[in-house]
């Protein structure tokens, strides 16, 4: 029977009809998974000597324990956000002689097998190698090992059954700060205090059978709630809620652009794709904070450039470059409409200036990192408004794919083509390259201004370059409607 | 008026559709039948200016189709549920097809008014997305929006499927109320023979592209169709 199963998933992977488009996307998420697994790995390796050294009086095994709170946590909230359901298309094996509980099985098991589970362990295991090796309890590490395992496993089926819930992801974030604040003001050392605990495991071993006791239980309920669940109107089918419409009619003043651009403000809210791009957004806000409290970045000012487009245009990247894929699923009836299309990207367009300024104004607390950011930050706004929006709408020419707006948007690279490779090269790696040269050559007020120059030039031209793509938009009509029809 | 000349749709070298000529005079209410690949729908998509015929041209009230974008002020259309907007509710639907078509929230309520019946409560104010409702009610807010801003042609690609029994004899009431005056074309393409003869005043029926059958309906009229098809 499980032989069945696999033989399903397999030919699921290998005849979706967009295995074939998306397999450069299939490639490259498979280097992402590389590059982790080998950051894990190396960590793992060194991770004993590297925390012997900067903390030569600590024990390193006490060490990683005091943050496994954070760890798990974190796990917990990264697979929140990208790990789906293993939900496998069983609505036609509902009707054949399987029994459900088989294929309640089938699925959770398959789960545990899942990538997020297998990561954690590069890191883990040559870790308690090298423990080993550097002559500590054989018994005790592997008692500690097993229990890593064992919660990673559990955290596995717990973020199944807090994936419905928003508000355990609230819960979350909420002990997460507040267990950093407590920390922080030294008031009571919560994480230390779970540390210990993984240390008396470490002394132990036989406690880490309360790791297994916890996994059975996850277990156990996942099953009881996946076994209900195994129905037409439960699992498969979405749940439809009744909803409530927020009154747009504020927009009415925006005029003839009005009905579309309340229909993408619905879209964004409306659809799981679209939002869970939200999420994206706030992380491309927060892009600087990688970069600026790094000392080792404080001298490469081209850095400030990428920052700056990055973080006042993660809207009008992570929006833009799928215009007008957006509405595939309802290009037909748009192209049957009577409207001109130059009103339907001039609405697109000033979706995207706003969100450009409105993120410019969220980021002026970057000024905290001197000036000089606030400076490129402004520069690269005009950029994003001049150049990128003009790009991106004619990046949007070449969209050939259609997008399934119920989806979830983190590694969904549905809709994703050459295209979208491709045009971060103007949008980011050319302004980047400009001032980092002019910057070089000359001067950093200079290289600062011919940013907002050159936005300024393409705010100047929008009437004629909007004519010139809504041209090209016309052009492409008839293969983009094809394109869109076909289903993935 | 709707004329097609020479107007033919090849993929590769299969040819899909091929009408030499063809006319539709303003009032008519025409519909087009045909088995599964007939053309149908290509006809439709054509009329629409969806997919590029291979040779000719339709000409809508004096209009090339896909040359001047005009056509789109009078022309209203519903094909399938692709001509829906998933995540907006009914209502916010008739707003923004409203607002294309240059009418005001008070006009679509006076417009959805008339249609109260149609809807049977299942459809107006629900607090629902398109997405959620049964294909049968997707497909009356589609029709509906298709009349909406007075058009002058109206193309619709079966709308009797899915249709509850009770809907499709009030959809057949709507739609000779459309033509009543002569004031407005009306496009129907079904596989309900009894259905198209009961609401059109010339059937075309079109087999592997081709134009085989040109009737004016009169009492014999789905007879001769059932004794077309049956074969």
């Amino acid at each position: 029977m499980t032989s069945h199963f696999l033989k399903l998933e397999w030919k699921q992977f290998f005849r979706s009809s967009s295995f074939s488009k998306s397999i450069g996307a299939k490639i490259l998420i498979g280097f992402f998974g590389l590059y982790f697994t080998c950051c894990f790995l190396l960590i793992g390796i060194g991770g004993y000597w590297i925390l012997k050294k900067q903390f030569p009086e600590k024990d390193p095994l006490v060490l990683v324990n005091s943050f496994l709170m954070y760890v798990i946590v974190a796990d917990l909230m990264f697979r929140y956000l990208m790990q789906k359901l293993p939900v496998m298309n069983i609505k036609p094996l509902l009707v054949l002689p399987i029994q459900k509980s088989k294929i309640v099985h089938f699925i959770l098991i398959k789960s545990s097998s899942s990538f997020f589970n297998i990561m954690g362990l590069f890191f883990y295991i040559p870790f308690a190698v090298v423990l080993i090796t550097k002559g500590y309890n054989l018994v005790g590490i592997l008692g500690w090992l097993a229990s890593m395992i064992l919660i990673i496993q559990s955290v596995n089926f717990f973020n199944f059954l807090v994936n419905k819930n928003n508000r355990v992801l609230v819960g979350l974030l909420i002990l997460l700060i507040f267990g950093y604040l407590i920390q922080y003001f030294n008031v009571f050392d919560l994480p230390g205090f779970i540390g210990q605990g993984f240390d008396r495991v470490y002394q132990s071993p036989i406690l880490s059978l309360l790791f297994l006791l916890a996994l059975i239980g996850l277990y156990v309920v996942n099953y009881k709630q996946l076994r209900n669940e195994v129905y037409l109107d439960a699992l498969i089918s979405e749940q439809t809620k009744e909803i409530n419409s927020a009154d747009l009619s504020f927009l009415e003043r925006l005029g003839d652009l009005a009905p579309f651009i309340k229909n993408d403000l619905r879209l964004m809210w409306r659809n799981k794709r679209t939002k869970s791009s939200v999420w994206m957004i706030a992380m491309g806000l927060l892009y600087g904070l990688f970069f600026y409290p790094n000392p080792m970045y404080a001298g490469m000012e081209f850095m400030y450039v990428l920052v700056g487009i990055f973080s006042t245009g993660t809207l009008l990247i992570n929006f833009g470059q799928f215009i007008p894929a957006w509405d595939s699923s309802y290009y037909n009836m748009l192209m049957s409409q009577n409207f001109k299309y130059e009103r339907y990207l001039k609405s697109k367009f000033t979706i995207m200036t706003i969100s450009v300024v409105a993120l410019f104004v969220l980021g002026i607390p970057y000024v905290y990192f001197g000036w000089k950011v606030l400076l490129v930050h402004f520069a690269a706004m005009i950029y994003n408004v001049g150049v990128n929006t003009h790009v991106i709408l004619y990046g949007g020419t070449f969209n050939r794919k259609r997008i399934n707006l119920d989806e979830k948007a983190a590694f969904n690279f549905q809709g994703t083509g050459a295209v979208q490779w491709l045009i971060g090269i103007p949008l980011m790696i050319l302004p980047m390259v400009i001032f980092g040269l002019i910057n070089w050559l000359i001067g950093f007020e200079t290289a600062t201004a011919t940013i907002a120059v050159m936005g300024f030039v393409g705010i100047a031209l929008h009437k004629k370059l909007m004519a010139a793509i809504t041209k090209k938009y016309i052009t492409n009509k008839y293969v983009m409607i094809h394109a869109f029809n076909q289903e993935n | 008026m709707i004329k097609t000349t020479q107007l033919s749709k090849k993929y590769g070298k299969a040819e899909v559709l091929h009408i030499a000529s063809l006319e539709i005079p303003k009032g008519q209410s025409f519909g087009l039948v045909g088995n599964n690949g007939a053309g149908k729908t290509t006809y439709f998509n054509i009329l629409l200016d969806l997919i590029r015929p291979t040779t000719g041209a339709v000409t809508n009230h004096d209009i090339v189709v896909n040359q001047s974008e005009d056509w789109k002020n009078f022309t209203g259309s519903f094909i399938d549920e692709s001509f829906l907007i998933g995540y907006l509710t009914p209502n916010e639907y008739f707003d923004f097809i409203g607002d294309l078509r240059g009418m005001n929230k008070a006009d679509v309520k006076l417009f959805l008014a008339q249609f109260e019946e149609f809807f049977n409560d299942e459809v107006i104010g629900k607090k629902k997305y398109l997405r959620d409702l049964s294909k049968g009610n997707q497909k009356k807010a589609g029709i509906v929006a298709a009349m909406m801003g007075n058009p002058k042609v109206v193309i619709l690609d079966e709308p009797f499927a899915n249709l509850d029994p009770t809907t499709q004899i009030r959809l057949k009431k709507i739609l000779k109320t459309l033509t009543e005056n002569k004031e407005v074309t009306v496009l129907v393409s079904s596989h309900d023979l009894s259905h198209v003869t009961e609401v059109c005043e010339r059937i075309v029926v079109l087999d592997k592209g081709h134009l085989v059958k040109d009737i004016v309906t009169s009492q014999e009229t789905l007879k001769e169709l059932e004794h077309y098809f049956s074969v």
